[in-house]
């Protein structure tokens, strides 16, 4: 058995020197270089845990619809709820057509900006960092230089970045409650991210976010994905704001009676003078 | 007549020396060499503020005065703030001085200049074209007939899409004035405070093939004139209304900006903005920008938007009342 264990933390110690070793984009200053356009390619925006493919939240849309089935990205499969936290989940995922901050196009918050289904952009200079994802102009600034505590809550939390080898280590506090994913998965405004990126090669980015948020689980927790370099010519993010697509949703009760709708999707009006 | 012939020449004296002081300052400005990132392009990155009180069009009764002398300058920035857009304080709720949202309790850059449009000279905008006149009347006209029919017909910035002052090109503007520079190899960033939105702006020897595509604020491109970042910016959506118009831009609409670090602490940003279906000339200005000691802050529109809702709740409620006639 200690033959076992001996020989199992040698090849994790051998995996672990090879990948700082890799051949890896650098900055003149030897850190890894994250710059690019990058998106995940799995189901968690959908569900975070294992799950199969079930009906989506409106049944008029068929199969595109319907929630596709996915392995899951959270260590150990199942997020350690408190039970007194799974009510709220569930009436999360009961209200989702309307309620998922996502579908009113609220700033997703932090990890789920990350394994959305769209790209984002990491911009790092030769002291700073920034990460630019598609959706809703979601932004965050990675601070690397003098860390502090969020002066007050916001959708996109505060940002402390700091290598550890060739890791990246990202600190988040005060965010805003928000969901996790499309099934009512969700954490509260008192949790604390720990994100880590790591690159192990050129166009792939080892991802994990921990999850420390004592009033709604039971321990810390993470998922990991891997992050897929978008290497098409011509890749670039594209505008989604996609506030125009959730005024329906959102505002349709306060249409005028009567007015015609498809006149009011393009108005003439622009962002005034 | 005598007492004239003294107060002109004094005057004359005076604006030779603002000149030749200012002409000082830019060759100053020019001369400054902007540090390097370390793949060798001039260092601009930061987050800047462009607080001002110069208001983007020049006060008519100023003329073709260009610039104010500092003691005129020191006089304007004691007296209240010039806003373009006056606000009838009838909620006390809005008192901007209780958020620190007056220009005076937050960092000003100093600019002597009347107007943040320097062309024309007058500092004004130019006339639309009659033609872009016309349809620009019928256009607002036909807004106007429906403006609080849905969301929908609000104005952008209303409905947290994208505000004027965001541009391109960028304006000084009341409030939340700070704009994060970014810079990464192959890209720089612009991203203004409000409302969080970042143009992602790639470098290069000629304009990337953008897919014949639009964005709100159009396709950017940039490259570097010796220290200027030169950004030039096309194919802007047709929802989108430049200054002084309620029709959009054409497909030859322009807009150049340009980016030049002045010193330590500052940068000069320069725009001009052409289109031939709109306007016989092109127009532009510029203003500074310093380095700001403050973090920039989300600011989530969007997210915490009640006054959309609430527009559209009264009117819908005023409807009401005026169908149900007055009372008997």
């Amino acid at each position: 058995m200690r033959t076992i264990v001996c020989v199992l933390a040698l090849i994790a110690c051998t995996d672990r020197v090879l990948a700082q070793h890799a051949d890896i984009p650098r900055t003149r200053a030897g850190k890894p270089d994250l710059s690019g356009i990058w998106q995940a390619l799995n189901e968690a925006d959908w569900n975070v845990e294992p799950h199969v493919a079930v009906q989506g939240a409106t049944e008029m849309l068929g199969a595109i619809g319907a929630v596709a089935p996915g392995i899951g990205v959270v260590d150990g499969g199942a997020i350690p709820y408190l039970p007194s936290a799974l009510s709220q989940r569930d009436a999360n995922r009961s209200h989702r057509r309307t309620e998922d901050p996502e579908a009113k196009c609220f700033l997703p918050g932090v990890p789920r900006a990350t394994y959305l289904p769209y790209p984002f952009q990491i911009v790092q200079s030769d002291t700073g960092i920034m990460i630019v994802y598609e959706f809703a102009g979601a932004v965050r600034t990675i601070n690397m230089k003098s860390p502090g505590e969020a002066p007050v809550d916001s959708w996109m939390g505060v940002s402390n970045g700091h290598w550890e080898g060739d890791t990246l280590v990202v600190e988040v506090s005060g965010l805003n409650a928000n969901w996790l994913d499309r099934s009512g998965n969700y954490a509260s405004e008192a949790r604390r991210v720990t994100e880590r990126y790591t690159v192990t090669d050129a166009d792939h980015i080892r991802y994990e976010a921990t999850i420390d948020d004592p009033s709604l689980f039971s321990r810390p927790w993470t998922l990991r994905m891997p992050l897929y370099r978008r290497v098409e010519p011509g890749a670039r993010l594209m505008d989604f704001r996609c506030v125009e697509f959730a005024e329906e949703l959102m505002y349709g009760d306060l249409r005028k009676p009567g007015a015609d709708k498809a006149a009011s999707d393009k108005p003439a009006a622009g962002p005034g003078k | 007549m005598a007492m004239q012939r003294h107060a002109s020449s004094s005057r004359f004296v005076a604006t030779l020396l603002l000149l030749l002081a200012l002409a000082t300052s830019a060759g100053a400005a020019e001369k400054y060499k902007a540090p390097r990132t370390s793949w060798g392009d001039p260092l601009i990155e930061g987050v800047y503020t462009n607080n001002t009180n110069v208001p983007f069009e020049r006060p008519v009764d100023l003329g073709d005065k260009a610039f104010y002398s500092e003691q005129e300058y020191e006089v304007r920035s004691k007296a209240p703030a010039v806003v373009e857009t006056t606000t009838t304080v009838t909620d006390v709720h809005y008192q901007t001085a209780d958020f620190g949202l007056d220009p005076d309790q937050s960092q000003m850059v100093k600019n002597l200049r009347t107007s943040i449009l320097t062309r024309p000279a007058n500092g004004r905008m130019p006339p639309l074209r009659p033609d872009a006149q016309r349809r620009s009347d019928a256009a607002r006209a036909a807004q106007q007939a429906h403006a609080f029919d849905s969301a929908q017909n609000r104005p952008l910035q209303e409905r947290c899409l994208l505000w004027a002052h965001e541009g391109p090109p960028l304006r000084p503007v009341g409030y939340n004035t700070l704009v994060q520079l970014a810079q990464t190899r192959g890209y720089v960033v612009l991203l203004t405070e409000m409302i969080h939105d970042a143009r992602v702006i790639p470098l290069a020897k000629s304009r990337p093939d953008f897919g014949g595509l639009t964005r709100w604020q159009g396709n950017s491109w940039g490259h570097w004139e010796g220290d200027t970042l030169v950004i030039e910016t096309t194919g802007i959506s047709d929802r989108v209304t430049p200054r002084g118009s309620s029709v959009p831009m054409g497909p030859e609409g322009k807009v150049i900006e340009r980016i030049t670090r002045t010193g330590p602490k500052s940068i000069r940003y320069e725009f001009t903005v052409s289109d031939p279906s709109l306007w016989d000339v092109p127009w532009g200005g510029e203003f500074p920008m310093e380095l700001s000691d403050q973090p920039l802050f989300e600011y989530a529109c969007h997210e915490g938007n009640y006054g959309l809702p609430n527009t559209l709740r009264g009117i819908r409620e005023e409807e009401k009342t005026r169908n149900r006639g007055p009372r008997q």
